[in-house]
């Protein structure tokens, strides 16, 4: 490029910062506001202020009553296991299928258009369908009597309203797997075939490659991956709301269902756990943010 | 040979939650252990097509939130996908993270806190305030979407128009926003569908005033009638599916990922 181009684009350049933030202004002013709002008047109400019942303090004892309370104990670790079991299977799955479609396949574009299907579909109603399937009485249960493999209804496992949340996890994984084998693909497509055939050509297996030239090469993206579908698992309501047992809830249900209590007096508690799942989210996202910037820049 | 044996077994299991959806929907009684309904009926369908119950206000409070939204989210987001796309600023890394923050932080806790900021600004219980809830995870979509376009294509046209002398908005109603269309439109479409999709946000800000489909089917699952919840959970759906269905002949692979977050 010619001097003068160069410096034209330079000056462009540094008087683009005004305009940019002009640009940006109304979006940063819309996810900022509920973002800082949102979870800034959730932290307010949670220290006692703008109280909807009686009179306003200023206290941490929401959040002593909040961490001391077994029922959060338990809707804690119910969380935190949906949430690993559900990444760690979806992610695990994910590898599979991004491996497999990485290639050309027999009844490629339906196979694959329906391996889209759960994307647009809302978990709501994935959580139903998943439900009127898994469930006691479900279709499969229905199917296996047929085939004279069940007796009762009883004998079916109990997947759906269980301890463990069995069902919920099922739904997140089938809701999940399509968008991690995305970002698979999309990285396997960017990193593309020449370190495989390099290590082939060394005389590499094929675990061996995989072992030691892709899941390297993958971490980045599994790792963040696997972050957004854990924050996401760990905070989602939906779900466990429609499918979940009634004892020990999931968090955000337990959350939920304390801001919605009759009994104002429950929202401050309410809303201090909510902030301590936003909180967690949040180092999540820093963590991402981090993470994906040092990996991604790694003097490769 | 194997390989595709494997993904069809996996795709089976992923279309198989969509059967019971169907056959329960068009199902008079469907007692344990009948593998079909032993009475079929038509009297889900017919409720959810009436036009006199409530699925058609929720049809007509979810489509013209969604609209609204959409519409919103556009005019907000497309500058911020531009500014994304192709400008460089100092702190751009920090303000990415903030523009993507809607996806991490659980949507539940946002609205539970702002709630009390809706109810003394008049917005709570009203449309108005729903289309801004359903704004912020919409907005995301929309700045991803432009800020993907904007990056490849248009800005040589644009310096072209410029020395040619048009003005800045001249360039930009002109040239820019007809090259960003493809954008513009995965964009639009998804912030529809994260509008149309959105449960709790609906629930809390809109009060129960605020009638959509999403709080119909949740409703019709709780109290247990399968048929009209089946019926309204595929009608709910019916939008999105076909909409991505069209949508991903002509997107790239990174764009239909975006659409995991519904």
């Amino acid at each position: 490029m010619s001097r003068a181009l160069v410096t034209r684009y330079a000056l462009r350049v540094t008087r683009q910062r005004p305009t940019a933030l002009l640009l940006l202004l109304p979006s940063l002013a819309v996810i900022a506001l509920f973002l800082i709002g949102g979870v800034g008047f959730a932290f307010a109400q949670s220290l006692g202020m703008f109280a909807l019942l009686g009179d306003s303090e200023v206290t941490l004892r929401h959040y002593g009553d909040a961490l001391r309370d077994p029922d959060l104990r338990a809707a804690l670790v119910v969380s935190l296991r949906i949430s690993v079991v559900s990444t760690l299977i979806a992610l695990i799955l994910s590898i599979g299928m991004a491996l497999l479609l990485r290639k050309r396949l027999r009844g490629d574009g339906i196979l694959r258009l329906l391996f889209q299907l759960p994307l647009p579909i809302p978990h709501l109603v994935g959580a139903v369908g998943i439900t009127l399937l898994i469930a006691q009485s479900g279709l499969i249960a229905r199917l296996l009597h047929a085939a004279g493999l069940l007796e009762e209804r009883s004998r079916f496992p109990l997947l759906v309203g269980d301890r463990f949340g069995a069902g919920i996890v099922i739904v997140y994984v089938w809701k999940e797997v399509p968008f991690i084998t995305f970002l698979l693909l999309a990285a396997l497509s960017a990193i593309g075939e020449q370190y495989e055939e390099a290590a082939r050509t060394l005389g590499a297996s094929a675990w061996q490659r995989f072992r030691h030239v892709l899941v390297p090469l993958l971490f980045p993206v599994m790792l963040s991956a696997s972050l957004i579908v854990f924050a996401f698992t760990f905070g989602a309501f939906e779900v466990p709301y429609v499918m979940g047992r009634t004892y020990p809830k999931a968090l955000p249900v337990w959350a939920y269902e304390g801001f919605n209590n009759v009994d104002l007096n429950q929202r401050p508690e309410a809303l201090a756990v909510s902030v301590l799942i936003a909180l967690l989210a949040t180092v999540i996202v820093l963590a991402y943010g981090s993470l994906s910037r040092r990996l991604l820049t790694n003097g490769r | 040979m194997l390989p595709s044996a494997v993904v069809s077994l996996w795709v089976a299991l992923v279309i198989l939650p969509v059967v019971p959806l169907v056959i329960w929907s068009a199902a008079f009684s469907w007692r344990w252990p009948d593998l079909l309904p032993t009475a079929w009926s038509g009297r889900a369908w017919r409720y959810v097509f009436s036009p006199t119950t409530q699925v058609r206000a929720g049809l007509i409070g979810s489509s013209t939130v969604a609209l609204l939204t959409m519409m919103l989210a556009l005019a907000i987001g497309t500058p911020a996908g531009i500014a994304v796309g192709r400008m460089a600023f100092r702190g751009k890394r920090a303000i990415e993270l903030l523009l993507l923050a809607p996806f991490i932080v659980p949507g539940l806790i946002v609205t539970m806190g702002i709630q009390i900021v809706f109810i003394h600004l008049r917005l709570a219980d009203t449309m108005q305030g729903v289309v801004f809830a359903h704004l912020m995870p919409a907005l995301p979509y929309v700045i991803i979407s432009v800020a993907g376009v904007a990056t490849n294509v248009g800005v040589q046209v644009e310096e072209q128009a410029r020395s040619l002398g048009a003005t800045s908005w001249q360039t930009f109603i002109h040239i820019t926003l007809p090259l960003l269309r493809p954008g513009l439109a995965v964009g639009g479409l998804f912030a529809f569908l994260v509008s149309w999709s959105q449960y709790t946000s609906t629930l809390i800000i809109g009060g129960g005033k605020v009638q959509t489909l999403p709080l119909l089917v949740y409703a019709f699952t709780r109290s247990g009638d399968n048929p009209i919840a089946a019926a309204l959970a595929l009608l709910f759906v019916a939008p999105a599916v076909v909409a991505l269905a069209l949508a991903s002949r002509t997107l790239r692979v990174r764009q239909s990922v975006v659409g995991g977050r519904l």
